[in-house]
């Protein structure tokens, strides 16, 4: 890396030490991102961003403070770390329980992410093309409108802290998609290739290229248009069967943001929302059906979560949260997990340098199960398979949810029948997990790139290894 | 000249020598600055300020157009801005929807700003939350308060050259008791408007009010929906409703001159002293009237989307309008008319023959004080015309099952309560509902409004809307917390 500015992180750490915190740290962040979008043919929007700053945290007491600028130089960073002082000081007029930080080893490191083709030294005419291309197949196939979107982003990150960490870090990430819809009579149907988001991942402009937008556009539209008259999906409990993509989105949903300890501890109480988990019950708590395994694993090389070092400087380490349908783990920060007597963080990121990093779920997903979707289908007798997210709802708790999903078919006597429209299914987080009976092998971790939580708002990027399974009872056909 | 309208005709000017005279630019540059006091569990746990300035350009040269942007405004950081458009520009197709630039415009007479909010440090915050904690009595609280400046400057290459400040404050607060939380919340142009003691007051009586919550069945009920609930549905409306960009693509419900809403019901969006007066394109904000007593007359565009529809841009272009869509974000449900007749109410055979005591609903006609009980004072005329339904405080993490009709699918919050014969008599658990919101104000559904309309903060940032309590008559509650 020719540049670097642990300087710059490293005045902002000792200014604010030198202003009375106890505790300090700086990021200093350099971020690209580049956005195209393209409609029915056409580019619609290209945007490419630059952004550069320094984020300070302080810990005055056991209040914290926080404040960011964007300027780089020794003036600003010094006082950007005198400030993250005084806003902890204020802070104090309202205070609460003593603060602790677990150890995390510090120490110097570095770390990249994988990347064979850099997504930004791609060519805007090969981008736009490629959406131009698969936007405009899916108009000639018969859409009604084609919308296809690619992102990237491609941040430089320099950590310093008292506590002696000084780490950098280079995260590419992309990703794309393209959406065809159709219009019937007072309504809309979509198909999305190859996730109602796309597809994102901690890898290079080659995560794209293996998407083959363009070869798929055609089936969206066609599937688009089917929908239009395909019949809607039946009310009832029924046995449910969903794509992994889908499934993903539910981990993301009702176990990802159940077991972050911020929300556990009630510090998201007003907006984000608490957690139906108690930590009383960590450990023994049945979470899931024995085929429930899920783990909190930054450390999946390519996928959309994973890094070397969090934003606190915990190294990426593998942990399990759910093992056997029972709930052994949180995702933790330095101070949170302190709070709750464990001795483990590494779940702590912010969206850039002006925002404080908080607890976020890095990637969170199931291990395989012994099943294929092939056999899972093959062993229904009678139920829907969903698959591909148009909605999501789901309450403060994390526990009642109702999803949309874009198709369904019939399941009957263990074949794939007619497509369904307007599938929809609802349940209650731990009944719903508990009733998984069937689980397939064929993994994929599905990035999600647009995690809102925080105030200010935040967006957070998040991965979740999830495959085809099974559900029984489950409540289906939910409409106004 | 503010350093952001500076930094703009910098920017405009380089674009010029780099990319040649025939060169279309506009440049928009603002410094935000945003600070905001969290807490939980009835202490600070986050505080946080960031000072930023982003110089954004668009530029089109050759029949191309792309964008950017920049926080690294010293000269280095804007000529990197203008090379990298100016290189991006030789390599992406053709631009067939460009529409050109604002012309010069002069822009609309707007309120000032307060210098005290956007200068408030940290302790004015922290003082507010301290109080809301106190005045909650010991129960737990958690929330924000939060102050936002912003300078704007314009400019593009047309001759339009523009400026304009801004500045807000919130807060927004729970107290929680026995597993029901309470909640109030405000949006006001002036620091000192914000009284943390007074929503902490609310915030606690509703969480008294929410104990022993019963469990009702999924069904059609009557609803009293106070200003923070009916927040959602102007939410829901300005995003996928009367987006420009999805009305020219035929995804909105939106009929322009057709009586789509009850008569009672008029909409407009109102950006002047809530926002800067201008939008990225450099189009100045004005008030924009969407439905005008249930017919809709109007959506927001940008240029683009107003070209495709044979319009003009109503000032609401953003970094993301093109690809997202235009979408207002200071909407106003207008409240009950000053002289008390409620039109809505007229001939609907509603129990509300009590409508004079709506003409001002933040009396509560039956004296007490705001703080006590759970209705919101500016609900509480509305709940006693109500026969049998539902109180609800707050809609949450609502999501489109069906944008055409925009079918929405979310949860209750905050308190919910039954309510017979005017008279609260039980608190209800969180429900799930389905309704199509379109429909739920639609002519005929609209049994009551609340005469005072109050500025409800966004809970991420950016937005506002004001709104008064609305009384409905249906709204479609289909599982509870059980399933």
């Amino acid at each position: 890396m020719s540049v670097d500015h642990f300087d710059e992180a490293g005045t902002a750490v000792q200014a604010a030490l030198d202003a009375g915190a106890r505790y300090a740290d700086a990021r200093v962040m350099l971020r690209r991102t580049e956005t195209m979008s393209a409609r029915d043919g056409e580019v619609e929007d290209l945007s490419s961003d630059e952004s550069a700053g320094v984020g300070v945290r302080a810990l005055v007491g056991s209040s914290w403070g926080f404040y960011a600028v964007p300027d780089l130089s020794d003036g600003a960073a010094r006082a950007a770390g005198r400030r993250a002082a005084e806003i902890a000081a204020a802070s104090a007029l309202v205070p609460g329980p003593a603060v602790d930080l677990v150890p995390t080893g510090a120490g110097s490191a570095s770390w990249a992410s994988e990347c064979t083709i850099d997504p930004i030294s791609v060519p805007l005419s090969v981008k736009g093309d490629l959406l131009v291309a698969a936007t405009a197949a899916a108009r000639d196939a018969g859409a009604d409108l084609a919308e296809g979107l690619y992102q990237i982003w491609d941040t430089r990150k320099w950590f310093v802290s008292s506590d002696g960490h000084r780490i950098d870090q280079h995260i590419r990430e992309c990703g794309a998609g393209i959406t065809a819809s159709a219009y019937g009579d007072g309504e809309i149907q979509r198909r999305s290739w190859p996730s109602h988001r796309g597809q994102y991942g901690t890898r290079g402009w080659e995560l794209v290229d293996e998407l083959a937008l363009t070869d798929n556009a055609a089936r969206m539209a066609d599937e688009a248009r089917a929908l239009l008259t395909a019949p809607l999906c039946p009310s009832g409990e029924t046995t449910l069967i969903l794509g992994g993509e889908q499934l993903a989105l539910q981990i993301h949903e009702s176990v990802g943001h159940a077991i972050e300890l911020d929300r556990i501890l009630g510090w998201e109480a007003a907006f984000a929302g608490t957690s139906w988990l108690d930590l009383d019950r960590l450990g023994t708590l049945r979470y899931g059906s024995d085929l429930m395994t899920i783990t909190i694993d930054p450390t999946i090389p390519g996928a959309l979560g994973s890094f070397g070092y969090d934003d606190e400087g915990s190294p990426a380490v593998k942990r399990d949260a759910v093992r056997n349908g029972r709930w052994v783990g949180v995702l933790a920060g330095r101070d949170s997990a302190a709070m709750a007597g464990l001795d483990y963080a590494g779940s702590v990121r912010s969206d850039g340098w002006a925002r404080l990093p908080m607890v976020r779920m890095t990637n969170v997903g199931l291990e395989p199960g012994p099943h294929t979707l092939d056999e899972i289908i093959a062993a229904t007798d009678d139920g829907v398979l969903m698959d591909i997210n148009r909605s999501w709802s789901i309450d403060d708790r994390r526990l009642n949810f109702q999803f949309g999903c874009e198709i369904g078919w019939e399941i009957k006597k263990g074949r794939r029948g007619r497509m369904l429209r307007n599938p929809t299914y609802t349940g209650i987080g731990p009944k719903f997990w508990q009733s998984m009976d069937m689980l397939s092998s064929e993994i994929v971790a599905w990035g999600t790139p647009n995690c809102g939580k925080g105030q200010p708002a935040q967006v957070g990027h998040t991965g979740h290894p999830a495959a085809p399974a099974r559900f029984t009872n489950v409540r289906v056909g939910v409409r106004g | 000249m503010s350093t952001e309208l500076d930094l703009a005709a910098r920017v405009v000017e380089l674009t010029r020598r780099l990319a040649g005279p025939g060169a279309e630019a506009e440049v928009i540059a603002v410094h935000s600055a945003e600070a905001l006091t969290r807490f939980a569990n009835s202490a600070i746990h986050q505080n946080v300020a960031d000072a930023t300035t982003t110089v954004r350009l668009r530029l089109h040269v050759d029949g191309r157009t792309v964008a950017g942007s920049t926080t690294v405004s010293e000269a280095a950081g804007l000529q990197s801005l203008v090379e990298r458009a100016v290189e991006a520009s030789r390599l992406v197709p053709p631009d067939p929807a460009w529409t050109g630039l604002t012309p010069p415009t002069p822009l609309r007479s707007s309120p000032g700003f307060d210098e005290a909010t956007a200068a408030a440090g940290p302790h004015e915050r922290a003082a507010r939350v301290r109080d809301f904690v106190r005045a909650a009595g010991g129960l737990e609280t958690a929330g924000f308060c939060r102050t936002t400046y912003a300078s704007g400057g314009f400019a593009n290459t047309a001759g339009q050259i523009i400026e304009g400040r801004t500045a807000e404050a919130a807060m927004d607060g729970i107290a929680r008791l026995d597993g029901a939380d309470g909640m109030a919340r405000r949006a006001a142009p002036r620091l000192t408007d914000l009284d943390g003691a007074a929503l902490g007051t609310r915030a606690a009586a509703k969480a008294r009010a929410g104990a022993r919550a019963r469990e009702l069945p999924p069904g059609r009920y009557e609803v009293v929906l106070e200003p923070t609930a009916v927040a959602d549905l102007l939410d829901n409306l300005a995003v996928f409703g009367f987006n420009g960009r999805a009305f020219a693509q035929h995804q909105s419900f939106a009929e322009l001159g057709a009586q789509q809403f009850d008569e009672a019901v008029t909409i407009a969006d109102e950006p002047l002293g809530a926002t800067l007066p201008f939008d990225l394109e450099g189009t100045p904000r004005d008030t924009l009237v969407l439905v005008d007593n249930g017919r809709t007359t109007a959506v927001s565009h940008d240029r683009t989307s107003a070209a495709e529809v044979g319009a003009a841009s109503t000032g609401h272009a953003s970094a993301v309008s093109r690809s997202w869509g235009p979408i207002a974000s200071n909407l106003r449900l207008a409240p009950a008319p000053a002289n008390g007749t409620l039109a809505s109410q007229a001939g609907k055979g509603s129990q509300a023959g009590n409508g004079s005591q709506a003409r001002n609903g933040s009396q509560a006609g039956n004296g007490a004080p705001d703080g006590a009980g759970p209705t919101a004072a500016s609900a509480r005329a509305l709940v006693r015309g109500m026969r049998r339904g539902l109180l609800i405080t707050d809609l949450w993490y609502t999501r489109v099952l069906d944008q055409k009709s925009l079918v929405i699918t979310g949860l209750t919050r905050n308190g919910v309560w039954l309510v017979e014969d005017g008279e609260v008599t039980a608190a209800v658990g969180n429900m799930r509902f389905t309704q199509s919101y379109p429909q739920a104000l639609g002519p005929g559904a609209v049994l009551g409004i609340g005469a005072e309309a109050i500025a409800l903060p966004d809970r991420w940032s950016g937005v506002r809307y004001t709104a008064p309590a609305l009384h409905l008559k249906f709204w479609n509650l289909t599982g509870n917390a059980s399933g």
